[in-house]
C-alpha cells in the first residue's frame, strides 16, 4: 500500500514537471495573450513579472505546483472562466463516451479474442483478426464521417451529432454529468433513449478501436494459456471444452487483461479528440481542440493535467483489482 | 478381479504428418493390462508419455492415433469420438502430471479444483463435491483438509501439491491411472512419500496403474511388470524383479549405465543406440 503511495505521488511529481515544461517551451507567450501586441514594452514587462515570470525557474515550479494543487489551473482564454470550472463542465461528457466505448471493447472484445484463439489458423480466426486490423488502421474521423452517414443520414437509425436533441436540453438536473444515468435516476425516459440514440454511434466507432485492441490481446494471452500444462489436467479430469477456455484459461487472462483495460481506457481518451470533433461532442477532447487551436495555454495544460491524473488514476486502479483476479498478487501486499 | 484385462493395446501407433515426411512417435506397442502396476521406462521421446496421452484420447492435433484395438474395461477406444473419451477421463481412466506447480490452475483453489471434477462427473451439489473432496484430501493424508482446500497452488508445497493432484485425479474413482513422471519434480525425500500415497490407493481401489518414468530403479521397486520403450516401440517386457536379467541390448545399457553406491568406475559407459531396435 505504502509503496502504491509512493509511486502514485512520484508520478505525479513527474507530471507536474512536463506540464511546467510544456508550458515553457511552446511557442505561445503567455505575457502577450494577456496585453495583446499593441501594449507597450512597460505594461508588458509589468504583466510578466505580475504573473511570476521574472523569478527563477524552479520558484516557478514551486509556485505553479502549489496552485495545481489547489485545483488552480488559472483562466481560460476563450471562456474566461476558470479552467477547473471548464474541465469539470466538459469531463462528465467524454467519461460517459468512453465509459460506453470501453463497454462496447470489453464486451465484444474478449469473447472475440477468445473465440480467434481457440480456433486458431481457422476462418473464425481470420475473420476476428482481419476484423480488428480495419479497426487498428482505419483513421477514427473517417469511420465517424460514414457511420454517420450511413446510419444517421441514410438509415435514420441513431441520432446525430451532440449528446442531445435540443429541445431536450436542460430537462434533466445534472447530477454525475452523464446524461444517460441522470435521466434514469430523474425518470426521463424518452431523454434518456434521445441521449442513447447521440451516444450509440460515437461510442461504438470509438469501441471499435479498443475492441480491436483488446481482441488482439485476449487472443494472444489465450494462445499463452492454452499451452499451459494445467490446461492438459482439467481435460484429463474429464470437463469440457467449454470449461476448459472459458473458466480455467480465461480466469488465467483475466490477471494480465487488467492492465490492458486501463490502459485501453487510458487511451480511449486521447482517441475522444477526433471522435469528440466529428460527432460534435461536447467533451473534453473538443475543449482541448479548441484551446489548442487558440493558443490558450492554460486550458490546454489544464487538460493535459486531467488525462494525465486520470492515467495514474487507472494505473491504481489496475493495481488494486490485481488481488481481485490473482491470488498470487494477494499475498505480495 | 475379472478375466478380461483392463486395458488392451494391440499395435497403438501415433503419427504426427510432417511436411519432411511423417514423425511416428508410438510404433505398434502392444500391451495389455489387469489390475496390476505397469511400470513403462525409455529416454526422452521415447513414446511413452505419448502412449498414457493415446490411452486418454489427448493426442494434440495433428497427432492421429491408430490402433487395431484399444480397450479399456471392454470399451472400444477406437471408435470413440471426443465426447465419449471426455466422458472417460477423470472417470474410467485419469492421468497425473509431472510438476504439480505447473498442472494446477494458478487461480483456483485447490479444494476447488478437486471438486470440480466430483462436480463434472456426478453432477453434485456444491456441498457434496466439497465433502467429497474433503474426503479425498484426507485420503492423501492430508492432515488439515479444511485449511488446505481454501489454499491456492503456489501456497502448497511440490509434495502437497502432487497430493492435490492424485486427490482431483482420484475423487471420481478412475479404473485406470496413468502416472507421467509424478515424481520427477519432487525433492527426494518426498519423492517415496507421494509415490507410497498413491501405491496404497491404487491397491486398496483396485486399480491398474501406468507409472512412466525415465527413472529404472523406481519402476524397478513399485511395479509387478516393466515395458521398456526406445524409439516409439516396446523393446522389452520383464517382470520387474526380474529387469537385472533383462536381454534386449538397449535394457541392458541402461542398466549398465546406473552408478552404484559403492562402487567406484571412473567412467560410466555409455549408452549405445542401434536404429535397428526402432525398426525392428
Amino acid at each position: 500500500m505504502c509503496r502504491l503511495l509512493f509511486s502514485v505521488l512520484s508520478t505525479f511529481l513527474g507530471l507536474t514537471c512536463v506540464t511546467f515544461f510544456i508550458g515553457r517551451v511552446i511557442p505561445i507567450d503567455p505575457v502577450l495573450a494577456i496585453v495583446g501586441d499593441k501594449a507597450s514594452m512597460a505594461t508588458y514587462n509589468r504583466v510578466r513579472s505580475e504573473i511570476g515570470l521574472d523569478l527563477p525557474i524552479p520558484v516557478q515550479y514551486w509556485r505553479y505546483l502549489i496552485k495545481v494543487l489547489h485545483g488552480d489551473f488559472g483562466n481560460s482564454v476563450i471562456t474566461s472562466q476558470p479552467v477547473l470550472q471548464d474541465l469539470l463542465r466538459v469531463f462528465p461528457a467524454t467519461l460517459e463516451l468512453s465509459l460506453m466505448a470501453l463497454m462496447i471493447g470489453v464486451i465484444f472484445g474478449i469473447p472475440l479474442g477468445v473465440i480467434a484463439a481457440t480456433h486458431r489458423g481457422r476462418w473464425q480466426d481470420q475473420v476476428i483478426r482481419f476484423g480488428s486490423l480495419i479497426g487498428y488502421s482505419m483513421p477514427v474521423f473517417w469511420l465517424g464521417l460514414i457511420g454517420l452517414l450511413v446510419f444517421y443520414a441514410k438509415l435514420g437509425w441513431v441520432e446525430g451529432p451532440g449528446r442531445l436533441d435540443v429541445s431536450y436540453d436542460d430537462i434533466v438536473p445534472v447530477v454525475t454529468g452523464l446524461i444517460t444515468v441522470d435521466s434514469l435516476f430523474a425518470g426521463e425516459h424518452e431523454v434518456f433513449w434521445n441521449s442513447l440514440g447521440h451516444l450509440v454511434l460515437p461510442a461504438a466507432i470509438l469501441g471499435y478501436l479498443s475492441l480491436a485492441y483488446v481482441a488482439r490481446m485476449t487472443r494472444s494471452f489465450m494462445l499463452g494459456q492454452l499451452k499451459q500444462e494445467y490446461i492438459l489436467a482439467t481435460l484429463a479430469k474429464g470437463l469440457s471444452p467449454f470449461r476448459v477456455v472459458w473458466v480455467h484459461a480465461l480466469g488465467n487472462v483475466w490477471v494480465q487483461l487488467v492492465t490492458v483495460i486501463a490502459l485501453t481506457f487510458g487511451s480511449l481518451l486521447e482517441g475522444a479528440v477526433l471522435t469528440e470533433t466529428v460527432f460534435a461532442w461536447p467533451g473534453l477532447g473538443l475543449y482541448m481542440k479548441n484551446s489548442l487551436f487558440n493558443a490558450d495555454l492554460n486550458a490546454v495544460l489544464g487538460g493535459t493535467m486531467l488525462v494525465g491524473v486520470v492515467y495514474i488514476g487507472l494505473n491504481m486502479l489496475s493495481d488494486l483489482i490485481y488481488p481481485l483476479v490473482d491470488p498470487r498478487a494477494r499475498e505480495r501486499r | 478381479m475379472s478375466d478380461t484385462p483392463l486395458l488392451t493395446l494391440r499395435n497403438l501407433r501415433v503419427v504426427y504428418p510432417g511436411d519432411e515426411g511423417d514423425l511416428v512417435a508410438v510404433r505398434n506397442v502392444s500391451f495389455d493390462l489387469g489390475r496390476e502396476r505397469l511400470g513403462i521406462v525409455g529416454e526422452s521421446g521415447s513414446g511413452k508419455s505419448t502412449t498414457g496421452r493415446a490411452i486418454m484420447g489427448l493426442v494434440a492435433a495433428p497427432g492421429i492415433v491408430t490402433a487395431d484395438e484399444m480397450r479399456l474395461a471392454g470399451k472400444d477406444l477406437t471408435s470413440l469420438d471426443e465426447r465419449g473419451f471426455r466422458r472417460l477421463r477423470g472417470k474410467k481412466v485419469a492421468m497425473i502430471l509431472q510438476d504439480p506447480k505447473y498442472s494446477l490452475d494458478p487461480v483456483m483453489s485447490v479444494g476447488q479444483q478437486i471438486a470440480e471434477t466430483h462436480r463434472c462427473h456426478f453432477r453434485s451439489s456444491m456441498n457434496a463435491a466439497r465433502a467429497a473432496a474433503l474426503d479425498m484430501l484426507a485420503a492423501v493424508h492430508i492432515r488439515d483438509p479444511e485449511r488446505v482446500y481454501a489454499l491456492y497452488p503456489h501456497q502448497v508445497s511440490g509434495g502437497m501439491g502432487q497430493r492435490v493432484m492424485i486427490a482431483m485425479m482420484l475423487i471420481a474413482g478412475p479404473d485406470l491411472l496413468i502416472a507421467d513422471e509424478p515424481t520427477s519434480a519432487l525433492d527426494v525425500t518426498v519423492q517415496h512419500q507421494v509415490l507410497a500415497i498413491m501405491d496404497d490407493l491404487v491397491r486398496s481401489r483396485g486399480m491398474g496403474l501406468i507409472l512412466i518414468s525415465h527413472n529404472l530403479h523406481l519402476v524397478s521397486s513399485f511395479c509387478d511388470r516393466v515395458l521398456v520403450m526406445y524409439g516409439g516401440r516396446v523393446v522389452e517386457t520383464c517382470a520387474a524383479g526380474e529387469l537385472s536379467k533383462a536381454r534386449h541390448p538397449y535394457t541392458r545399457g541402461l542398466l549398465a549405465s546406473l552408478p552404484e553406491l559403492g562402487r567406484r568406475r571412473a567412467e560410466l559407459p555409455q549408452l549405445r543406440r542401434d536404429p535397428a531396435w526402432a525398426e525392428g
